[in-house]
């Protein structure tokens, strides 16, 4: 399908494809065994200007939009999420700075990360406080020209490898969710540890780990926005990258699809090839209209929020609910139409089917996405 | 430093069709790539410029879409580019090509130094590197894997060897021919593209160069191509296996019966 895309969005395609291809793939099964932090891929995906994508340009960024973001970081999941996801953490991690920080935070912050020199990371989640994010218990008390912090987040994504946080702490607890603030908070301030890495299923080139704040001490110019705009910056960044998460899934899913394409035009049985038997075929189709729906999804729900339309909540939430189940079920047949071979290591099927899963889960559940689409839905109805 | 890189557009297939009538290369249809060697030598004039300034231009001769080739080297950090393309280049062989490109390099002025790749994948000459600095009089070092040291005026380098390699000086201004174990040639950056998409690529003509006529395109190149053929695939060999003094045995009986 034409998506009409433009010069510009094509060159960021191009250049994200040929980075996919030729850089991320040949590594792809190597870092998802080892679990190392691919430091010489966020090299190259910074030293492309990627990670500056949507950064304007006086911020030393290429001063783009959330579209070309979309489209790298489905490109770069084609080859694989768990790189991807590194690349798309730290644009989650610049959301909030750059939506709501001020000039000063801007200037001191955006051009490195723009630069892909430092890489981001954004904290909310907590052991008791996941899709509940009103329930978060770390804390930010006001001292003099100083905020303590205290507490732990965890499964960051990025955690321990990112230069730059963004965490929501409570600052007022006896006003709930508008008792909660956000912060930036420097790698290697002192009272600012990690826990240990997660193992995981999927996405395992990319890392996850705990934040742990013990009197941790972060001037109060460090305070985005104002007291208890936590969950506004939390909800607004969401709002932005929750298109980045469809596209991680739309990639995850054209990936799979084009592996079990492949796979069954070459595979033989019964004298002729798999893909020669209608069973498989309309898998194939399936899988090819549930991808092409979901990149409409993606692309129309971030060009809305290019445009500047104001409330996206309900069309981010579509477009992500519908390309991450898309992608459970299209790796999960791609897994499927390679059989025995598929569930095998040897062949990426399994990779793709094991870093779909995620896409369903964070930045909030699919579950939690119905609830913000059917509460929008019924919101709009009773005007 | 001012560099100059000299680059060639050639169709990425290995498969190339070739014009039975004139012995020339059948461009259309076929994807178009720079040469892969032509890549090395790019990233080393790009690097080169990035570590001492000065600028690097890069050049090639062809038709008008070798101008996405220039494109793509601007793309990948040259400062500029120019095509030279004219039908009187037409049918150009090495030696045509290199007085050409020597006489566009004359053009351009002062320059420090000229990179070219080893060879180009389609035509696997090798000689209009060696034949650009042979018109320009400078001196020329080939198969280069190291640019060891850059000195005032002078530049120390690796040369490759079927086993080893030498270490070469030689004076300023120099054409090197390069070798892929040089470098790794980076990804294009999307600044890069940008600007290259955008860049003005100046075509200079036979008007603006002004060469000998008798020295360039098809009557300015003393190659005859007489015919162009792929070489039938070898046919398997014979295996001689057994204990060493009977295998020798056979073998001389064999090379004996054979060559008679």
């Amino acid at each position: 399908m034409d998506y009409l895309l433009t010069d510009e969005q094509k060159m960021v395609r191009d250049l994200a494809r040929k980075i996919a291809e030729e850089k991320i793939k040949p590594v792809a099964a190597k870092y998802d065994q080892s679990e190392e932090y691919p430091w010489d891929m966020i090299k190259i995906i910074a030293d492309a200007g990627l990670f500056g994508l949507f950064i304007p340009e006086e911020f030393g960024g290429m001063g783009t939009n959330v579209l070309n973001l979309c489209i790298a970081t489905e490109e770069l999941s084609r080859a694989c999420a768990g790189i991807a996801v590194c690349y798309a953490a730290s644009a989650l991690g610049t959301f909030p700075i750059l939506l709501f920080g001020n000039e000063e935070q801007k200037k001191k912050y955006l051009p490195s990360l723009a630069s892909g020199k430092k890489i981001a990371a954004f904290g909310i989640t907590e052991p008791e406080a996941g899709s509940d994010a009103s329930a978060i218990k770390t804390t930010a008390k006001k001292q003099g020209d100083y905020y303590i912090l205290n507490g732990l987040k965890h499964f960051i994504t990025n955690g321990g490898d990112a230069q730059i946080y963004v965490v929501i702490a409570m600052t007022d607890k006896s006003k709930g969710a508008r008792g909660a603030s956000a912060f930036i908070v420097e790698k290697d301030t002192p009272g600012f540890t990690f826990g240990k890495k997660e193992e995981k299923l999927g996405i395992r080139a990319s890392s996850t780990r705990e934040l742990i704040f013990t009197d941790c001490k972060i001037p109060t110019e460090n305070l985005l926005s104002r007291e208890g705009m936590g969950f506004i910056v939390t909800m607004k960044t969401f709002d932005m990258s929750r298109p980045g998460v469809a596209a991680q899934a739309l990639g995850i899913a054209q990936g799979a699809m084009e592996v079990a394409v492949k796979y069954s035009k070459e595979r033989q049985q019964f004298g002729k090839s798999v893909s020669s038997f209608q069973g498989i075929q309309w898998m194939l189709a399936d899988m090819a209209t549930q991808v092409e729906a979901a990149r409409a999804l993606v692309y129309a729900c971030a060009r809305e929020i290019d445009a500047g339309v104001k409330d996206v909540g309900k069309d981010s939430a579509i477009a992500k609910l519908y390309a991450s189940d898309a992608a459970m079920k299209v790796t999960t047949d791609a897994v499927q139409i390679l059989g025995g071979y598929g569930y095998m290591k040897d062949y990426p099927a399994e990779k793709f089917m094991r870093d779909a899963k995620i896409t369903q889960i964070y930045e909030g559940t699919n579950q939690i996405q119905r609830n913000i689409i059917a509460l929008q839905l019924i919101k709009e109805m009773a005007k | 430093m001012n560099i100059i890189i000299c680059i060639k557009q050639v169709p990425e297939t290995t498969e190339v069709k070739i014009n039975p009538e004139t012995n020339t290369l059948i461009r259309e249809g076929v994807k178009s790539i720079i040469n892969p060697f032509d890549m090395y030598a790019i990233e080393e004039g790009v690097r080169l410029k990035e570590k001492f300034g000065g600028k690097a231009t890069v050049i090639t001769m062809g038709p008008p879409q070798a101008e996405s080739a220039l494109r793509e080297a601007l793309s990948l950090g040259c400062d500029e580019a120019i095509l030279i393309c004219d039908r009187a280049f037409a049918g150009s062989d090495t030696w045509a090509t290199s007085y050409t490109l020597s006489g566009a390099i004359k053009r351009i002025g002062q320059f420090d130094l000229i990179l070219c790749g080893k060879q180009a994948s389609d035509g696997d000459t090798a000689q209009v590197g060696p034949g650009i600095s042979t018109h320009l009089n400078i001196p020329q070092v080939t198969y280069v894997k190291k640019i060891e040291e850059v000195k005032e005026g002078s530049l120390r380098v690796e040369r490759m060897m079927e086993e080893g390699f030498e270490i070469i000086e030689t004076p300023l201004p120099a054409l090197l021919t390069v070798v892929k174990e040089i470098n790794e040639p980076r990804l294009p950056s999307l600044k890069g593209m940008m600007r290259a998409k955008q860049a003005k690529i100046p075509v200079w003509t036979q008007k603006e160069l002004d060469l000998d006529q008798q020295k360039i395109g098809l009557c300015g190149s003393p190659t005859q191509v007489v015919k162009i053929f792929t070489p039938p695939p070898r046919t398997g060999g014979q295996m001689l296996a057994g204990e060493t003094e009977d295998v020798v045995g056979k073998l001389v009986e064999l090379l004996k019966t054979e060559i008679s």
